[in-house]
């Protein structure tokens, strides 16, 4: 945890340095063909949940977890001979959690080897902006990995502005290739198999697949309001639920959560932004969702931005969620033999949820701190409660460079 | 006394957006390049913010839903 807190400061101090010689200002009229570098962000954040309805100990138990995260992300772009805009970006993220309830996996450790695990997550992306006919073209690739998880992702996407640049239509297809390793609990396991060995290293694994499409429209309304329009389609197959989450039936016998091996999600979604008067914007959210295993679900967002001077903002923020639960979910020692299919994970199963906060932003034209190239700083703390009595608190700062 | 519920469908929610979209389409007018002041300001920006991102982790992990926000719709796992 140590070694991840100082390579976070070191990172943070690298791009500081990074830019501690000003660059010449460029010709806003002339196009660089030379790869010109547009903005780097550093997001990084502590979150911290408890509750009492752990899946990984059948419905019951802590879900004490605490998750700190950091992702870097830097953009390059350049023009080519046909003055067509590339846009080269990188990003890093790496997450470190501890968990309570994966603690108890094999309870018979003190602390065990999940009992906190270290996430990376590198991606990269292109995009290429042809100004003259409004379209733009892009894809991008990535990769996860964490002690009991892997994951390759890809993506490509397309946009097409309409003649007046009011309206825009986009199109972005993605496939992440996951792989979960199969860690039973440890009354669970076998000797053939899903365990785990001496060597700690024989577990098994299954393949987990999603793809997914999605469509929106951008609409300019005039000159202080704009909407959004998005629908998506999701589609997962392969090894859904997760192999250490325990379920208890009826008859006080242990099994590990089944879920059918296909799920197809359907979310869609609308966004609008109002600007009103010289200080205030109003930004809001809206997302219907329904999937085949029997959750629906709506999500509402709100967020007010004060600005307090040109440079300095305020905004508080609400999101209320509320889904029905999945058809597969019972509490503990609820569910009984003929059940095909059988969760106790609460994260399925049907509540409402409140996420409050504010944030604090603040981008003065000197630069933050009189720092030239530390072009926006903001600070956003988050407060979430879900009415299965889940409680949590996210504080995240992002820093923008240009 | 029996309450009728009124069934809200997708077929009620997708007619109630299309008609949203009518209903804006019909009130556009073309706001020219130099109108677009209020437009490009940094929060008027139609996507969620950078600072969002580990917010919209965590709850897609918590939470049944996800998509429609821009976001990834699958990969890593930080299910715990």
């Amino acid at each position: 945890m140590k070694k991840l807190f100082l390579s976070v400061i070191f990172m943070y101090l690298g791009i500081l340095a990074s830019f501690s010689q000003s660059s010449p200002k460029s010709d806003s009229a002339y196009k660089s063909r030379k790869l010109t570098f547009e903005e780097a962000n550093l997001v990084s954040s502590y979150y911290r949940q408890d509750g009492n309805n752990a899946a990984t100990t059948g419905g019951t138990g802590s879900e004490k977890l605490t998750d700190f995260s950091n992702t870097i992300d830097v953009k390059f772009s350049l023009y080519d001979r046909h003055f067509r805009k590339h846009s080269l970006t990188g990003e890093i993220g790496i997450d470190h959690y501890t968990s309570a309830s994966s603690d108890k996996i094999d309870p018979s450790t003190l602390s065990s080897a999940s009992h906190a695990d270290t996430r990376i997550y590198p991606s990269v992306g292109w995009t290429m902006e042809n100004t003259d006919k409004g379209t733009t073209i892009g894809g991008g690739i990535s990769f996860s990995n964490e002690f009991d998880y892997k994951s390759f992702g890809a993506n490509l996407s397309f946009s097409k502005k309409t003649n007046n640049r009011n309206g825009e239509f986009s199109a972005k297809i993605q496939a992440y290739l996951d792989k979960v390793s199969l860690i039973y609990p440890i009354e669970l396991r076998t000797n053939t198999g899903g365990g785990r060995g001496d060597d700690g290293n024989d577990y098994g694994s299954s393949n987990r697949n999603s793809y997914s499409a999605a469509l929106a429209w951008s609409q300019i309304i005039n000159d202080k309001f704009q909407v959004l329009l998005e629908a998506e389609a999701i589609y997962q197959k392969g090894y859904l639920g997760l192999p250490f989450h325990r379920v208890y039936f009826t008859d006080n016998t242990v099994h590990v959560e089944n879920l059918p091996s296909t799920r197809m999600k359907i979310p869609l979604g609308i966004r609008a932004n109002y600007f009103i008067g010289d200080k205030l914007i109003l930004r809001s959210w809206y997302r219907n969702y329904h999937d085949d295993w029997g959750i629906n679900s709506n999500t509402a967002q709100l967020e007010t931005v004060w600005k307090i001077t040109p440079f300095v903002s305020v905004t508080p923020f609400y999101r209320f969620y509320q889904q029905s639960g999945a058809d597969y979910f019972a509490p503990y020692r609820v569910h009984t033999g003929p059940d095909e299919f059988y969760t106790s994970n609460y994260d399925l199963s049907k509540f409402t949820s409140h996420f409050y906060g504010a944030g604090f932003r603040i981008a003065p034209p000197q630069g933050v701190f009189n720092i030239q190239h530390l072009n926006s700083l903001e600070l956003r703390y988050g407060h979430y409660q879900r009415t299965t009595g889940l409680n949590s608190d996210i504080i995240s700062l992002n820093l923008k460079f240009r | 006394m029996n309450t009728y519920k009124l069934p809200v469908t997708r077929i009620h929610l997708m007619a109630a957006l299309g008609s949203l979209l009518l209903l804006f389409a019909s009130s556009c007018k073309t706001v020219k390049e130099y109108q677009k002041n209020k437009l490009n300001d940094a929060e008027m920006n139609l996507s969620s913010r950078k600072i969002e991102k580990t917010e919209q982790n965590f709850q897609s992990y918590r939470e049944g839903a996800s998509g429609a926000n821009g976001g990834k719709t699958g990969g890593g796992c930080g299910c715990n």
